[in-house]
């Protein structure tokens, strides 16, 4: 499911370098910041804005920006489009009303040749005042018509009969994603069909928290909807165009609230259809990683995550047995490899300080062997 | 002045000078600090108390811009990176906001309504001590545990404290108690000051003052009081039932037990919105007082002000909830908030209409009060404006949580109520003390300052649009961020050059500023009619008013305002 080019776009490997040769002086300058805050500081600011400046330099692939005025779905678009509406109407305001203070700062600046005398002193006029209270709220009135109209289409839109349905739950910190009626359970990457040509095909998401309040936005799709305990919110999507659409966890939900991060694949029907008949299947059991299998039913791997037809079926973690079809691993924290699964196992806590998944202490035969083993999950 | 005090009173009250000519050592000079119940050593008091953690706040902001000047950085732990922000947050509302807007009220209404104290002195230096205590214990978090540098167990869960990650089961430890005791003690404080100042104002004006004859600053210092009292309750019972959750075991917001997490969010709010204005109000008034006197006109549209700053209050109490609309209200609900919402701007345009018409037409004096007012009404202007954006609940949809919103926000409470702060110390620093602030120094903080605001928050507004949600530690590269991001951070660097330069702008100006006299300004409220700094009854005789300019019925006796009102 993933390409190339897309897998160099996530954090790793380049950023990883990047990060460990910055963390060096990072460290270091920690300790100076604590022994003399204030006018060490900027010397680091210095530092990192020539490291920024080379990484900003690096150029951002366009169809990666998530961008809200490039939507690709449905509800995206009736949010920009009223947002353009918002922003011209706005930006008429602030030029006539900035014009007019720039106006009366020129003009009626005292000059070096004034005289002493106070100016006229004018203390109101009611016809002024009527003036401009009428013209903002007949703006207001507009923009709430406008507003209302939106809202209800996005809100209250009709669910079709051919929709897909998906359940997210928001963990900390990933997403568990089920398509009940499918009975596929996968994380952190959402595949959904193109909505193209003759029938409509949306997806509408149903969305709960595991435990504390997250928020699924993926600006190119549509606006973000929360993920509340004890609480079942929806929100629909309906792309028109396929390929891959990055969001993330947008609602503060501790440590790692950053690297919660999410993948939609927006894929053909051909294409969609071939993955749900994939990920159907029960784990692959390739005889060669056996030893590996072992490990993973052995260690307490098996008490949070699923494979299928293994004895694992913890559901505190992602679900593993299709893993090798995912581009990352700990929700966008490194790439999906077996080096990157063998370097996760072994010290979670280094890609994602704070995760709740604990290293395992495995000896290297172990770790190699089970690392082997979940690479075999396609 | 309602008879509480006679000239008798006077002749035995002892003035500020003789105290200090007198031989007391360093500890009774702390010692009359720490006991006095005067309005205006309490003003000053909170005032320097606000501007300390301005300073602490600023190097936290400073911390979190560097470690998101480029993706992928490894300045700060994510952990830590939380803490500043939680505490950057509370601090700026909490820490500085509240006990600076205060601090003037403290120190200014009893002057600009002819009074010699606030009606209950003592209940005043309470107040302040318990914001005092408050802070000192929210910010005790950062010791102990892994001390200061693993930054302790200072709060990590957002200055908005959404459950359920404050309950027991996500938050362990004390770091959430900090949080909720340290900013309830200030609460407490709060309420008491403002009962205080509302009973000032209503209650001891001076001879003539009619409501309609007070200061703008004294009439929206009364309309920020009264919302404090109406805002700040709701906050501590949240904050009890939560301590409740935490200690007792009771379930309000433990959702794992059944608690609600939007609960919470509705008490929060029903706080946190009326904040803003609790918050921006006393900016206005400072705005209404500068303005004119630096425009050399009355303010236009008086009565208009007071009706359009009361308008702000009611509607600011049904909007609370534009804060949530992604939270999955019923589209009507949606609706109703978006348009409450919007209403809000119908008052605040009128407002702002009304300053450019005290400037129209007059001869504008740009002194650093008045540049840090104009830069006020163009920022927010576009505070404004933003906010119109938000409150287009759809639009929300994208905006909400995402960098968008901080700009916004930062541009209603730096580049409105900072700068107006700015401008008021610039603009009373000659009462409180007797000596002008520099005028070179002045434009160097404005200008810096300015340049450094708007590079920093102009800017914050595109990484929100391109999709970068708030509190995020770290970024990936790849995703068209880190540019912005960069140029965020390098305003800063601006914006602490102007701040260095302001305080040592005060610490200067303190021993060797010129002498302001009593009216540097030629200005035309009460305060400016006493002595600078005014001695401790504030005013040998009890002034008679006419009009609400006072000095200029004075200063033209043959074109007195009282005609004209």
């Amino acid at each position: 499911m993933k390409t190339a080019p897309e897998l160099d776009l996530i954090s790793c490997p380049e950023s990883r370098d990047a990060g460990t040769t910055s963390s060096r002086p990072g460290a270091r300058l920690t300790r100076w910041v604590g022994r003399a805050s204030l006018p060490f500081y900027w010397l680091v600011t210095f530092i990192l804005i020539q490291q920024g400046a080379a990484l900003a330099a690096e150029k951002a692939d366009p169809a990666l920006v998530p961008s809200i005025f490039s939507p690709e779905s449905a509800p995206a678009h009736a949010i920009s489009h009223l947002a353009g509406f918002v922003l011209v109407i706005t930006g008429a305001i602030f030029v006539v009303v900035a014009g007019l203070l720039v106006y009366a700062v020129v003009r009626f600046r005292r000059r070096a040749n004034d005289d002493e005398t106070e100016p006229a002193q004018v203390y109101g006029s009611g016809p002024v005042e009527t003036a401009w209270t009428t013209v903002p709220f007949l703006i207001v009135v507009v923009l709430t018509l406008t507003t209302a109209r939106v809202i209800q289409e996005v809100q209250d839109a009709r669910k079709p009969a051919a929709a897909l349905d998906v359940q997210v739950i928001g963990h900390q910190w990933w997403w568990e994603i089920r398509y009940p009626k499918l009975g596929i359970v996968t994380a952190n990457e959402l595949h959904v069909p193109v909505s193209q040509g003759r029938e409509r095909l949306p997806t509408f998401l149903d969305l709960r928290s595991a435990d504390v309040v997250h928020s699924f936005w993926v600006p190119r799709l549509a606006g973000k909807t929360d993920l509340i305990p004890n609480k079942v919110n929806s929100m629909w999507i309906e792309p028109e165009r396929t390929g891959l659409f990055v969001g993330q966890c947008a609602k503060y939900c501790g440590t790692q609230h950053a690297k919660m991060l999410l993948r939609v694949y927006v894929d053909t029907r051909e294409d969609f259809d071939r993955w749900v008949k994939e990920q159907k299947q029960l784990a692959e059991n390739d005889p060669t990683a056996a030893a590996g299998r072992l490990v993973f039913e052995r260690t307490a791997c098996i008490n949070c995550h699923a494979v299928n037809g293994t004895v694992g079926n913890g559901r505190f973690g992602p679900d593993l047995t299709h893993l090798m079809g995912r581009a990352t691993l700990g929700s966008g924290a490194l790439t999906n490899s077996l080096e990157g699964l063998r370097a996760w196992i072994k010290s979670p806590e280094q890609f994602k300080p704070g995760v709740l998944m604990p290293a395992m202490n495995l000896n290297d035969a172990d770790l190699d062997k089970l690392a082997a083993y979940l690479a075999t999950l396609k | 002045m309602n008879g509480t005090l006679t000239t008798g009173d006077i002749r035995t009250a002892i003035p500020l000078g003789s105290i200090a000519a007198t031989d007391k050592t360093i500890f009774e000079h702390i010692h009359s600090w720490l006991v006095t119940v005067d309005h205006k050593r309490l003003g000053l008091m909170y005032i320097i108390y606000a501007l300390v953690f301005f300073v602490v706040a600023g190097i936290e902001a400073s911390l979190i811009r560097i470690q998101l000047a480029a993706p992928n950085n490894h300045f700060l732990s994510p952990q830590v990176f939380n803490q500043l922000f939680t505490m950057h947050g509370t601090t700026m509302v909490f820490l500085v906001g509240m006990p600076m807007i205060f601090g003037f009220a403290n120190y200014l209404v009893p002057l600009m309504i002819g009074a010699r104290d606030l009606a209950f002195p003592r209940l005043n230096a309470f107040g302040f001590w318990l914001s005092v205590f408050g802070g000192l214990l929210l910010y005790f978090s950062f010791i102990g545990g892994e001390g200061m540098t693993g930054a302790g167990s200072a709060p990590d869960v957002g200055w908005f404290a959404y459950a359920p990650l404050t309950g027991k089961a996500f938050s362990k430890g004390h770091s959430t108690d900090y949080w909720i005791l340290g900013i309830m003690i200030g609460g407490f404080g709060s309420i008491a000051t403002a009962a205080n100042i509302i009973t000032t104002i209503l209650s001891m004006r001076c001879r003539g003052m009619t409501l309609a004859k007070m200061p703008l600053l004294a009439w929206l210092n009364l309309i920020m009081c009264g919302m404090v009292l109406i805002a700040v309750s709701p906050l501590t019972a949240a904050q009890i039932m939560l301590l409740l959750d935490r200690f007792a075991g009771s379930h309000f917001f433990d959702t794992q037990a059944g608690g609600s997490a939007t609960l919470w969010m509705h008490f929060f709010w029903i706080f946190g919105h009326p904040e803003v204005y609790v918050l921006i109000i006393p900016a206005f008034a400072f705005a209404s007082e500068i303005i004119p006197v630096f425009s050399r006109k009355a303010i236009f549209g008086y009565p208009v002000m007071v009706g359009a700053t009361l308008a702000i209050a009611f509607v600011s109490l049904s909007v609370w909830a534009h804060h949530m609309f992604t939270i999955g209200m019923t589209s009507t609900g949606n609706t109703f908030f978006a348009i409450s919402t919007m209403m809000v701007g119908i008052p605040t345009g009128i407002k702002i209409f009304n300053w450019l018409g005290t400037m129209w037409g007059g001869k504008l004096r740009f002194d650093t009060p008045m540049l840090f007012s104009t830069a006020f009404l163009f920022q927010f202007l576009i505070a404004g404006l933003t906010g119109i954006m938000l409150a287009a609940a759809p639009f929300n949809w994208q905006l909400n949580d995402s960098y968008f919103v901080i700009a916004h926000f930062h541009f209603v409470l730096v580049g409105a109520l900072i700068f107006m702060i700015f401008a008021a110390v610039y603009y009373w620093f000659p009462k409180a003390t007797g000596r002008l602030l520099s005028e070179r120094f002045g434009k160097w903080h404005f200008w810096l300052f300015l340049i450094g605001f708007h590079m920093t928050f102009v800017t914050m507004h595109v990484p929100g649009i391109l999709g970068m949600p708030r509190r995020i530690y770290t970024y990936e590269a790849g995703r068209g961020w880190g540019i912005w991001n960069l140029i965020c951070t390098i305003g800063v660097a601006f914006q602490v050059i102007g701040t260095l330069i302001f305080v040592i702008n005060i610490l200067l100006s303190l021993r060797k500023g010129r002498p302001a006299g009593n009216d540097p300004w030629d200005a035309w409220t009460l305060e400016w009619s006493t002595s600078s700094p005014p001695p401790e009854y504030n005013f040998a005789e009890v002034p008679t008013v006419k009009s609400r300019r006072p000095l200029w019925d004075i200063k033209h006796p043959s074109d007195p305002d009282w005609k004209f009102e």
